[in-house]
């Protein structure tokens, strides 16, 4: 059985190193027409492939005999499977743990003092570093409802993103407008601008949405590119005021720190209003369509009003979110709102795990911050989110935080003591 | 009315539609069968060109004569981008063949940000010149101007290749499997079909009719970066949502309309904005015709 993956490994090894040769170890520059040859790579590839193969496959039997699907999943995989049952199991151990008052009090306190003293702690770069990773928490936190909840794949979210920080930057710069009073118009355009998307894909789903939603958001980013007399075309709008705070003169790591608590304060709202919207009754009607558009239509649930309220409630954190950004970093231009930037908010939510709030704001710092860490990998960034989102889906589509629904137990046997 | 400009126009249109048909023609088919798109089809035609580019720019030290350099290139490159259809297959989407549609897109934009990037850190980032590979040919005088040697080549390339895959699904017993596989995969495999080597068939044609498209494309153009692929394949969807999914001529067809659309829309109205419209006509068809010019309609089944 060992022998046998090991070989099939190999196997698999020798496949890769075929498969990739011409990409990987011949380079050509057909300017100066060098060809360059990384016999190198050759001995990465092959080590590489041998080892993920021989963890995939093992952790694919996992899966497999973890769904009960495979009958093999006998005496062998038993001791393989208990470390994935033990991972959940601690997750839920911990969960029990945290809703018993007794626990949950002191850790909710040392969060919010870890969470307060951080600007004072670290450095200004490690604070802007929060910031950013705060702002994909809001992004992914708006996303996990179009996608956790109303089972919506959504690729054009970053236009909303966008349209807060054009809405911050346009404003102020033909109108001199300040950052307290384009946070609600940025948000409220955002509303707006999910509703006209929401409205002509109401009767698209599953890969023609996706589709219809990267477009839009495509459209959204070619339009700020050619505008620009209006939007300041590629170049993009420079010199955005940070935020005020009643006129007063706070240095730059003053109002470094004063950003980081908006955006602290904006997140808490935002997993506040998630929080109590998941398990509203718009909230369960959504899920509901999430799981089965046409159940839950039978069911009485008004698909129209249930998705663009789910594009309008995921939309206003993408444009709050995108006033702050602007806000942050004083320049932006439509380069930063690609494809690419939806996809990353997507890795977040699938990370974490669809549909469930702790995940979405795990995700969405796991994904930021361990990159900005590890800087020495940092060109390798975007091919490991692509990396997550396949390997999360093959093996954990739950995520690392797998949602739970609400559930009522019914003690049978006392039923009838509870009624009278 | 400049007829000159328009017939240009025409032509550069019909071009970039064959050049969508070779790529709509994997989506379709693979759509057909497993109901997903496949996000990484753009990708392996960008692989595809990117291998011809390596191949070619390699064998160009040795002097081999150009006929020889396109040959192989073209061969090695159809053989390496067929691998790479059938590996992301295996990797990415078998094990989810069961799991609910939305896993199975995640796990196509996850595969397709895989490979673009891993091309890029390969490769990469900048432009490359593409080896001018097609042979340079004189056309008739009455056609000269407006269509050029590679741009015919083009046409008679898709022309070939729709035929022969009408022809391979029609009349083979490979074709006939895939028909029977996209209509009920239990169905077929309680037939004997091996359903999983039908559509590793599937997706090694795709992958070869889009590497074909990846070549001619960027030795048309004349140079190929690591995001060549994303946008084309995008399009190339909606050309095949346009033309009905799942059907051969549909994806010929739309493509072609959607070519001569951009390509009208861009010589007569706004330059800047192409990219867009491709996006408008598929928001318009998916309102007002969702099964496409050619398609059957989808009757939904609860």
């Amino acid at each position: 059985m060992k022998l046998e993956a090991v070989k099939r490994s190999a196997l698999l090894a020798m496949w890769f190193i075929l498969l990739t040769f011409p990409v990987m170890v011949v380079r050509v520059n057909t300017v100066t027409g060098v060809v360059q040859w990384r016999w190198s790579n050759l001995v990465l590839v092959g080590l590489g492939s041998f080892v993920i193969s021989l963890v995939w496959n093992w952790a694919l039997a996992r899966t497999a005999g973890r769904g009960g699907e495979a009958a093999e999943a006998g005496a062998t995989d038993e001791a393989t499977g208990g470390s994935g049952l033990r991972i959940g199991e601690r997750m839920s151990d911990l969960r029990t743990m945290l809703s018993e008052p007794r626990y949950r009090t002191p850790a909710y306190a040392l969060l919010a003092v870890v969470i307060v003293a951080f600007p004072f702690v670290m450095s200004l770069y490690q604070t802007n570093i929060m910031i950013s990773a705060l702002v994909y928490v809001m992004l992914a936190l708006g996303l996990n409802i179009v996608i956790g909840l109303g089972g919506m794949l959504h690729l054009g979210y970053i236009a909303f993103y966008l349209v807060g920080a054009y809405t911050y930057g346009i404003l102020n710069r033909f109108f001199g407008i300040g950052f307290w009073v384009a946070l609600p118009i940025g948000a409220a355009l955002s509303v707006v601008a999910g509703i006209l998307l929401a409205l002509p894909v109401l009767r698209l789903r599953g890969d023609y949405l996706a589709i219809v939603t990267l477009g839009f958001g495509e459209i959204a980013r070619i339009v700020m590119n050619n505008t620009t007399k209006f939007s300041g075309g590629p170049q993009g709008i420079g010199g955005i005021p940070r935020p005020t705070l009643f006129g007063l003169e706070m240095g730059l790591l003053g109002v470094t720190r004063y950003t980081y608590y908006i955006i602290v304060v904006v997140v808490i709202i935002t997993v506040f209003v998630v929080y109590r919207f998941e398990n509203s009754r718009i909230g369960r009607a959504l899920a509901a369509m999430g799981e089965d558009e046409i159940a839950a239509q039978a069911m009485g649930v008004d698909l129209t009003r249930m998705k663009l309220t789910a594009f309008a409630l995921g939309s206003v954190w993408a444009g709050i979110g995108g006033v702050i950004l602007a806000a942050r970093t004083t320049f932006i231009n439509p380069a930063s709102f690609t494809v690419w930037e939806s996809v990353i908010v997507l890795c977040c939510v699938v990370l974490g795990g669809m549909g469930s709030i702790p995940g979405a704001i795990v995700g969405a710092l796991a994904l930021i911050l361990v990159p900005e860490y590890l800087r020495a990998f940092s060109d390798y960034r975007m091919l490991m989110f692509g990396a997550v989102l396949v390997v999360m889906m093959v093996f954990r589509p739950g995520g690392l935080i797998p949602k739970r629904r609400r559930s009522y137990t019914v003690d049978v046997a006392h039923e009838e003591e509870v009624v009278s | 009315m400049n007829f000159e400009y328009f017939f240009r126009l025409f032509f550069s249109g019909l071009t970039r539609g064959s050049i969508y048909a070779l790529l709509a023609l994997g989506y379709t088919m693979v759509y057909g069968i497993i109901k997903l798109i496949n996000f990484a089809h753009g990708e392996i035609y960008m692989i595809g060109a990117f291998t011809a580019l390596i191949v070619a720019g390699a064998l160009s030290l040795t002097g081999m004569p150009a006929l020889a350099i396109l040959v192989l290139a073209s061969v090695v490159a159809l053989v390496y981008s067929s691998m790479y259809g059938y590996t992301v297959e295996k990797i990415a989407y078998k094990p989810l063949r069961q799991a609910p549609r939305l896993s199975a897109l995640i796990v196509a934009i996850g595969m397709s940000m895989f490979l673009q990037n891993y091309l890029l850190l390969a490769q990469t980032s900048n432009f490359l010149p593409f080896p001018d590979l097609l042979p340079e040919f004189s056309l008739p005088e009455s056609w000269g101007g407006m269509v050029n040697g590679p741009q015919f080549l083009i046409f008679v390339t898709t022309a070939i290749i729709m035929v022969a895959l009408t022809l391979l699904i029609k009349f083979t017993r490979m074709g006939k499997s895939m028909r029977a596989t996209s209509q009920d995969k239990v169905m077929a495999a309680l037939l004997g079909i091996n359903v999983n080597r039908i559509i590793s068939y599937t997706f090694i044609i795709g992958s070869f009719t889009a590497a074909l498209g990846g070549i001619l494309i960027s030795s048309y153009t004349g140079q190929i970066n690591y995001f060549i692929g994303f946008l084309a394949g995008i399009k190339a969807f909606v050309a095949a949502v346009l033309g009905g999914i799942g059907s051969i001529p549909g994806a010929v067809l739309g493509s072609i309309v959607l070519g001569m659309a951009e390509s009208f829309a861009a010589g007569y109205i706004s330059s800047v904005y192409e990219d867009v419209f491709a996006f408008v006509i598929l928001v318009l068809i998916l309102i007002f015709k969702p099964s496409g010019l050619l398609g059957k309609p989808e009757v939904q089944k609860v």
